[in-house]
């Protein structure tokens, strides 16, 4: 179990509307951040700042030690070595800089060695129905912009993901396969094996969307087998701003730059220039720098807390929402309850409300002092293939109590009596 | 402030009415039409507006959302039909006021234009429901544009016929 650590995150100690305490259950959407973050990124700009792989300074040198020991931290943090973890500046630019790769290599660069990423007319790329915008967006304009075509696999009327037909979707032309780890709405763990064993079949890439495995449960990229892995800093506790692309150290290597310019770069001369391995050629500009330490300290706190512990904890939090919102007359929740206890869905529970919109259901959270996420959640398509434009959706983390949960479940209770529906 | 004093029965009454709900086809020149869309949340609405001179002659409307913004149309419609071009410029003015207010009341004056609308004050504290409220305003606004544009030019063509 987890100690009580509701003292390491300072939010949580003041009150919002009417004075309330705050209930938070946003961290699907954003997460608070512990002192350990906060003070490491304010830290390293009180103590370290200096540019980054530049000069020979000092400030300089620790800027880049902290730099990179923060790298070396998120990359233990899902089992991969330091030189696979590319800085972006979120999970939305890290899904962007594969895809933009991808067209790059379309357009002709990369040499022989890009071949695995050129996609054209005559091949597929597949993603899932339950994408988060920022995972299906890339794909759909790649295809777009290359003549390939945009295939999904489907959800069945639970938004569940149909996995029985893998073979029919992911075909012997699919070049690719984007798909989420734990889907930010139905909660839901997918089943990444028999997807990333389809697309090895087929000798397509496979590309995760790790935003909300990765901050909840052990991960650990080895054993997931997939090529590629995108995941934000905010969503773990860290700060906004810096996300990361985790990709085999072959395939980044291999994969063209999509944002040019200094510091990525081997030789440069009026005509041409050559870049540097993976992740160095990724990351042209000046990177947000106290941002990665921030993500670099937010990765270890939570390898101190131990990821079994974290998703065991989320499991017990994932077991009140979703049974409790469940077990409501005129409430639907979406997705499976799920068997909190095989830890195959996380701590979230996204809900519609019979007869009242989810805006004015969040309206009722927040007269509460309940913070939860209101809307599509960036997932149109599955809302609209589940019959609904939207739903209310409270989301945990490792500072979410029972208690929270509870008063989720209890506030939800009341919606449809204060809205004067009854039927 | 309460949850009540936002949503004043007035406001769950309309939002249940839904004045002026059903699209008609109109056939006067002067029409106009516009679909507008709440990005958060996905609440859309389709509005016709038909002006006949210098009167609001028809207001129609489909859409679906929260009950802010279905009690919102609602209130327009029934508030604004069948009233003068400038009288629904001075209060859509009004309710853009009343958005803008930090849920403080505005002067008599526009209170009187705004009628039921007055209801919504308390949106204003929040500013994450002032597009819920506004999205079947803005439609009005566009489609109310279109038709005093289209009215206008079917008047010059009469005139010189």
């Amino acid at each position: 179990m987890l100690r009580d650590l509701r003292d390491d995150f300072p939010i949580l100690t003041r009150t919002v509307r009417n004075g309330r305490p705050l209930v938070y259950l946003d961290s699907g959407a954003t997460a608070q951040r512990p002192l350990a973050v906060l003070e490491a990124e304010a830290g390293f700009s009180r103590e370290h700042n200096g540019a980054v792989a530049r000069g020979a300074h000092l400030l300089a040198e620790e800027a880049t030690d902290a730099f990179e020991t923060a790298r070396a931290s998120v990359a233990e943090l899902i089992g991969a070595s330091a030189d696979e973890v590319v800085w972006t500046s979120g999970a939305t630019a890290a899904l962007n800089l594969v895809a933009n790769g991808m067209l790059q290599a379309s357009l002709g660069a990369g040499g022989a060695g890009a071949d695995r990423f050129r996609v054209g007319p005559g091949d597929r790329i597949v993603v899932t129905e339950l994408e988060h915008h920022a995972n299906l967006i890339p794909w759909q304009q790649l295809a777009a912009r290359t003549g390939a075509e945009l295939a999904w696999i489907p959800v069945d009327d639970a938004g569940e993901l149909i996995l029985d037909g893998l073979s029919e979707v992911i075909t012997g032309n699919t070049r690719v396969v984007a798909f989420t780890h734990a889907s930010n709405v139905t909660g839901v763990i997918t089943d990444v094996e028999p997807i990333v064993r389809r697309a090895r079949e087929v000798g397509a890439l496979t590309v995760l969307d790790g935003c909300q495995s990765v901050p909840h449960i052990p991960v650990d990229v080895a054993q997931l087998g997939a090529d590629l892995m995108a995941f934000s800093g905010h969503k773990m506790l860290g700060p906004t701003g810096v996300g990361a692309l985790w990709g085999r150290k072959e395939l980044l290597d291999a994969l063209p730059p999509s944002i040019f310019g200094g510091g990525a770069i081997a030789i440069v001369t009026m005509e041409t220039t050559t870049w540097l391995e993976a992740p160095t050629r990724f990351e042209p500009g000046t990177q947000p720098v106290a941002q990665a330490v921030g993500m670099g300290a937010a990765a270890r706190y939570l390898m101190d807390l131990g990821m079994e512990n974290v998703a065991r904890h989320e499991a017990r939090i994932a077991q009140i929402l979703r049974e409790g919102a469940a077990a409501l007359p005129g409430v639907r929740l979406i997705g499976p309850v799920g068997d909190p206890e095989r830890f195959d869905v996380l701590g979230l529970a996204a809900v519609a409300v019979e007869g009242v919109h989810t805006h004015d259901v969040g309206q009722v959270l927040d007269d509460r002092g309940i913070a939860a996420r209101v809307g599509h959640h960036c997932a149109q398509p599955l809302h609209r293939r589940l019959g609904l434009t939207g739903s209310t959706r409270a989301s945990a983390h490792v500072y979410t109590t029972e208690d929270d949960a509870h008063a989720f479940v209890e506030a939800l209770a009341g919606v449809r009596e204060f809205f004067g529906v009854t039927v | 402030m309460s949850l009540e004093a936002m949503y004043q029965q007035v406001i769950m009454d309309h939002a249940r009415e839904g004045h002026g709900r059903g699209l008609v086809d109109l056939t006067s020149a002067g029409r106009g039409e516009s679909h507008q869309v709440n990005p958060t949340c996905g609440d859309e609405v389709t509005m016709r507006v038909g002006v006949d001179g210098d009167t609001v002659a028809t207001i129609a409307w489909e859409g679906h959302g929260c009950s802010i913004s279905q009690a919102s149309i609602s209130v327009l419609s029934e508030l604004l039909e069948g009233e003068s071009l400038d009288t629904a410029d001075e209060t859509y003015d009004a309710f853009r006021a009343l958005m803008q207010a930090k849920g403080e009341p505005l002067d008599e004056e526009r209170e009187d234009l705004l009628g039921d609308a007055t209801a919504f004050v308390g949106v204003g504290k929040y500013p994450a429901r002032i597009k819920c409220a506004l999205l079947g305003w803005m439609a009005f606004r566009d489609a109310l544009i279109q038709a005093r544009t289209a009215s206008s030019g079917a008047a010059v063509e009469g005139g010189e016929a």
